[in-house]
């Protein structure tokens, strides 16, 4: 069978990380990186090939030129292919418009499963995979903290909003996992090395058939009207503690009055 | 004005606290109506009204409780579709934020997420989000469709504005998909006496500093002694001396309380994201380097469990 794992090329979240004047995410002054949240989809993903079911698996990005490097990462991991979309007009792309080049090249590629993160580690949304499974017509399987396919189905543990739930689905369906699954693995060396021969294909907006006026900034669903930094917090009197630290602290606490 | 759509979190009919500040907020862009999907509408009507619903919108179907997420999108883009509103409004929770998404893409409208205030707008309602681990505040509003909001928790103070609602059943043509994805078991939460984590006014959180399970018992003592929720870092979680729904930050819960307590965490960009817009801060770590404390209004550098059971002590004592 075939697995598709979405990935996606964030700024760095230990940087510092800002917007464009045009309120777009600022991709310049920021290294950028595999989305951290997407290494357990990647491992998860990995796994389920291990566990016995059969299966080739294809990285997916949407970004700019250096997002390979996020494919490239993921490949070093394990995995056989990738697939890089990538097109001056996506730039500013929002998350309606961003689920739908993804499904459209996740539907040219072929799939039974697609495995997303819980969210990104920039935008942070967490509705790419409900979009995906919604524009595929497919089951979604999402949140998950445990995942397991067998025999066609696929099963997990969801924490929902007021219960720990189990769920499953039968094949084709998209899934998406949490940082509960389990810490994903470092890429060898070896993986390195082989990660640089697998093959990976580069399409654009013509090749998916959407046309450029479906996405990009113009064509956002939303758009950003300002934003602006907060002003950093502003430090603080610190003391040591000289055994009585507790009571120190208890009237700072009094004086704000919180006791 | 307009219909705004406001979609309830509520458990067998008890409604919950972040739905009255959706109610709240949507009155300052036209008139709420609640969309009211599972059982126990009867016993939620009254309080749907009392925060200002003109109108509730029942849907009471086996498939809402038996299936993830889908039936429930059903529900609310049918209702939408035929009353037209001006906006829906969705509790930012992990249903609702999927539930949100497949309606957006249904009406090709346009999806916000994690807003932390709506007001009315020159074009429709205007957003806040806090962003990129709560350092930037960005306004924003939907262009294309009806807009679809996610509202984060404690974004309104609910206020009563009584009203008696107009209870519409409706009965939804459930689309094939709403039973692909089957709830198989539900294993419902432990519950405590303690305040839930995102309405709390104070929070009291523990890290890796905290060093076992068995001395989370620390942290909970000066929580009970503030009326306070108790919190803990991804570290402490991961390490499973703390459940899982305490866990606070980019992968927990995001809270935004008057007073933020931790102790023995050392500020990681990610535990940031999720109390970095607390009103007041506050740290004890042994370590003076620790970045938690370039956010403190008060920090004490020194051990934990030295200075919180003094601190508990004093506070018991004032009392
Ligand atoms: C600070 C900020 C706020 C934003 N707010 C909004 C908003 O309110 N509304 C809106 O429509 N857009 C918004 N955007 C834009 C939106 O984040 C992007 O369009 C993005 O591609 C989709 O959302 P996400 O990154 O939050 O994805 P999520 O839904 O959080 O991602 C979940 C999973 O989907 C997959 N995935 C997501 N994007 C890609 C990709 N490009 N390539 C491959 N796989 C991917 C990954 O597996 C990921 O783990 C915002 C962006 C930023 C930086
Ligand atoms: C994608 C991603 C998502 C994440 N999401 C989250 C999240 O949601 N929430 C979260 O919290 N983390 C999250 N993390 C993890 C985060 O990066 C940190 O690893 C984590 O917050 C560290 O927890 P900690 O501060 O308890 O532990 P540490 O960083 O180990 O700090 C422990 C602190 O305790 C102090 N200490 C030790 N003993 C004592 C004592 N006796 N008295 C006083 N002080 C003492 C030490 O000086 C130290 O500063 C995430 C990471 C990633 C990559």
């Amino acid at each position: 069978m075939k697995i598709v794992v979405c990935v996606k090329y964030v700024p760095d979240a230990t940087g510092d990380r800002g917007f464009n004047e045009d309120g777009t995410s600022d991709r310049e002054s920021v290294d950028s990186l595999l989305s951290e949240l997407d290494e357990y989809a990647i491992e998860q993903a990995l796994q389920i090939v291990e566990s016995g079911v059969e299966a080739e698996i294809t990285y997916l990005t949407v970004g700019p030129d250096d997002a390979k490097d996020a494919l490239r990462k993921a490949l070093a991991m394990g995995g056989d292919k990738a697939i890089h979309v990538n097109d001056d007009d996506i730039q500013g792309t929002d998350a309606l418009g961003t689920s739908l080049i993804l499904a459209k090249a996740i539907e040219k590629s072929g799939y039974d499963l697609v495995v997303c993160g819980m969210a990104s580690t920039d935008g942070n949304m967490g509705v790419v995979p409900a979009m995906l499974a919604e524009r595929l017509g497919v089951p979604q399987v999402t949140f998950l903290d445990e995942v397991k396919v067998e025999g066609g189905v696929v099963k997990g543990r969801r924490e929902g909003d007021v219960a720990s739930e189990t769920i499953e689905a039968s094949l084709p369906a998209v899934v998406s996992v949490t940082d509960r699954t389990g810490e994903a693995r470092f890429p060898s060396f070896k993986g390195i090395m082989a990660a640089k021969k697998k093959p990976l294909e580069n399409l654009d907006l013509d090749d998916l058939g959407v046309e450029s006026d479906e996405v990009g900034l113009s064509a956002a669903w939303s758009t950003v009207d300002s934003a602006t930094a907060r002003p950093p917090r502003s430090k603080g009197e610190v003391v040591e503690d000289e055994g009585d630290g507790g009571v120190k602290l208890a009237e700072f606490l009094a004086a704000k009055k919180f006791i | 004005m307009g219909e705004i759509l406001v979609l309830v979190d509520h458990v067998d009919g008890a409604v919950r606290k972040p739905t009255l500040e959706l109610l709240t907020l949507a009155r300052r862009l036209g008139e709420p109506s609640a969309v009211f999907l599972g059982k126990g509408a009867d016993a939620a009507t009254e309080t749907l009204g009392r925060y200002g619903a003109q109108k509730v919108y029942v849907v009471d179907a086996a498939e809402i409780d038996d299936y993830l997420v889908v039936p429930k999108a059903d529900a609310l883009a049918q209702i939408a579709q035929s009353a037209n509103p001006a906006a829906i409004l969705v509790p930012s929770s992990a249903d609702g934020r999927e539930i949100g998404a497949r309606v957006a893409v249904r009406l090709g409208s346009g999806l916000i997420t994690d807003a932390v205030d709506v007001v009315a707008g020159e074009n429709g309602p205007e957003t806040e989000q806090s962003v990129f681990a709560a350092t930037y505040q960005v306004r924003a509003h939907v262009t294309k469709g009806t807009p679809v909001i996610t509202v984060k928790p404690n974004a309104a103070t609910p206020e009563e504005a009584p009203a008696t609602p107009a209870v519409e059943s409706v009965s939804v043509e459930f689309s094939r998909a709403a039973t692909g994805t089957k709830i198989v078991s539900r294993a419902p939460r432990e519950k405590s006496d303690r305040p839930e984590l995102t309405e709390a006014d104070i929070v009291v959180s523990g890290g890796r500093g905290v060093n076992g399970a068995e001395n989370f018992v620390v942290i909970e003592r000066l929580a009970d002694s503030l009326g306070a929720a108790v919190g803990a870092s991804r570290a402490a979680v991961d390490a499973g001396w703390y459940p899982h729904s305490h866990q606070v930050g980019q992968t927990g819960t995001q809270v935004s309380p008057q007073l933020y307590i931790a102790a023995g965490i050392s500020g990681a960009i990610q535990h940031r994201a999720g109390m970095q817009t607390s009103k007041t801060i506050v740290a004890i770590n042994k370590d003076e380097d620790a970045p938690i404390f370039d956010l403190v209004d008060y920090g004490v550098v020194g051990d934990l469990f030295k200075v919180v059971p003094q601190l508990e002590e004093e506070i018991n004592k004032r009392k």
